[in-house]
């Protein structure tokens, strides 16, 4: 079990991009303007500080107690010492009220973002995964997937943030600062991005055993990919076409999956855990714990808490055939 | 003299050695009960899948020769905070609250009161989940993992105060229907036929 863990956690963490220093979109670009001013700030005073210490240290008075106290210091004219002070304590106004006023002006920056043909997008935080419900005036154009959020660049994404347990935070360092999602509470959060690329999420509020294996994609794509994922996102499941897959839907149907998990166009509408209308087509399982593959997902089926101890999803002990069947089914689910 | 205050120091000494030797033990003693403690256990093992064959109950008192001593997993998982909890919200998940309610009935009989249709024995409750019951009552066995329905049990029996009230689950948050499991008073369970005379006789 162990071993099993050790082979699936590390390896889909390795392409997509987490780093506040890339700002990908307009908001993540005002908040490293203001991480960088607050960088040069922070340097300047401390390299000020450190060099007075070391001028003071090295001025100090020397000697030992039979040198006799300096009395010519007491009657020296102090003009000299009060403009250095004064200058010091005027800079250090100026210094403080220059990064005050920066977060100020960053902060107004971030709430003006035009929200024009925006993406509406319903999020909710659960005990270790992220529900994401692609709003639309038409409701049959409503969509849900799990983990992932498929962006166009260049247009707004308007986030509308609920928890379904306890209290998450949304956090993409690359778009945008964190946003906490609080269970009885709606937030609404809006970044854009600007540059085509797939972005690391993590919830950034500790959320329980699995807090660390709660992480969320976004993909940012140009908008004619964007809109076919849509399009294929919104038709219901392909239907199972051979014997093998059509055993496979069976199984999920007559097994614990269609208790929880949701496949539009079937009989399974449970919404507690992530809709697997098109799980094939992700990147990652689990929440980004481990890499979409069949191994991986018939590890994940099997044995679950090995790999996430702590999820609610129960362990599957399923005959051999048939976990074949069910996993090829999945696979198919694109 | 000094030889006086030597000894009265030296009993002092020895007095306080066998305070300490006293609450060294019960320290000791103290680490061993929380060894016994299972409230904050867990076990993430996979247990057998999915239920599809419910252990075996016992529908009597009265057996032939020799009495079997009772064999159960249940005390498992009813002495066990996560357990408990994690049932709780299966309770919901599963939508048993769609017909019992909170515990206190609607479509489903209650089942936070003392009167037990089908027996209040874990095994009992496991194999009313499991195999289902006459008038309405789904059988679960094969779509819910074993597991979860001993998870199940274990809160169902909450409901009525028959679990220990430190592991049982604290109060909702949100909406509070009724007092939280933990503050639950136990019931005496009595089966649905016994005339209402005899309740809470045993």
């Amino acid at each position: 079990m162990r071993i099993a863990a050790a082979l699936f956690s590390p390896v889909a963490i390795a392409s997509p991009m987490q780093d506040v220093l890339q700002p990908a979109g307009p908001q993540a670009g005002h908040i490293h303007a203001l991480w960088l001013l607050m960088l040069i700030v922070c340097s300047i005073v401390l390299v000020a500080v450190t060099v007075a210490m070391l001028l003071a240290v090295r001025r100090a008075s020397r000697g030992d107690e039979s040198t006799p106290g300096d009395a010519a210091l007491l009657t020296r004219d102090e003009h000299r010492i009060h403009r250095v002070v004064g200058t010091a304590v005027g800079v250090s106004i100026a210094g403080l009220l220059l990064v005050f006023g920066a977060t100020v002006i960053t902060d107004r920056a971030l709430a003006q973002l035009p929200l024009n043909d925006g993406v509406h997008i319903r999020l909710v935080g659960h005990q270790w995964w992220w529900e994401a419900t692609y709003d639309d005036p038409q409701p049959a154009n409503v969509f849900s997937t799990a983990n992932e959020l498929h962006v166009p660049v260049g247009r707004p994404v308007v986030l509308t943030l609920e928890a379904d347990d306890v209290i998450h935070s949304f956090w993409v360092p690359n778009l945008h600062g964190k946003k906490d999602l609080i269970p009885g509470r709606t937030a609404t959060f809006a970044f854009r991005a600007d540059v085509p690329g797939t972005y690391r999420g993590q919830c950034a509020e500790y959320c329980g055993y699995q807090h660390a294996n709660m992480a969320l994609l976004v993909i940012a794509e140009p908008s004619d990919r964007y809109e076919q994922w849509v399009t294929r996102s919104r038709s219901s499941a392909p239907q199972p076409a051979d014997d093998t897959t059509k055993r496979g839907q069976q199984v999920f149907m007559q097994s614990t999956c269609a208790m929880c998990h949701a496949i539009t166009g079937t009989n399974a509408n449970a919404k507690r855990a992530p809709d697997l209308t098109r799980v094939a087509s992700r990147e990652t399982l689990a929440a980004g714990a481990i890499r979409n593959d069949p191994t991986a997902l018939t590890a994940w089926i099997a044995d679950p808490q090995a790999i996430k101890p702590g999820t609610h999803m129960p362990a599957n002990a399923l005959p051999s055939s048939d976990m074949e069947a069910l996993i090829a089914y999945l696979e198919t689910l694109k | 003299m000094s030889t006086l205050a030597f000894l009265s120091a030296h009993g002092r000494r020895r007095a306080s050695d066998s305070v300490n030797s006293v609450v060294a033990v019960a320290g000791l003693l103290m680490l061993a009960m929380i060894a016994g403690c299972q409230r904050e256990s867990r076990h993430f093992e996979p247990t057998a899948g999915p239920g599809i064959t419910p252990p075996m109950v016992r529908m009597s008192e009265l057996q032939p020769a020799q009495v079997n001593p009772k064999q159960s997993i249940a005390p498992r998982y009813e002495v066990n905070a996560y357990s408990l909890a994690e049932g709780k919200r299966l309770f919901e998940w599963y939508n048993c609250n769609g017909c019992h309610a909170n515990g206190g009935g609607g479509i489903g009989p209650a089942l936070m009161d003392n009167v037990w249709i089908y027996g209040a024995e874990p095994e009992n409750i496991y194999a009313t989940i499991v195999q289902g019951r006459p008038n309405g009552m789904p059988s679960f066995g094969g779509h819910i993992a074993d597991e979860q329905v001993w998870q199940l049990v274990a809160y169902v029996r909450s409901m009525s105060g028959l679990v220990p009230q430190d592991a049982a689950t604290s109060r909702n948050d949100d909406i509070q229907s009724k007092k939280s499991e933990n503050r639950t008073d136990p019931e005496h369970p009595v089966p649905a036929a016994t005339p209402s005379s005899s309740e809470r006789s045993q």
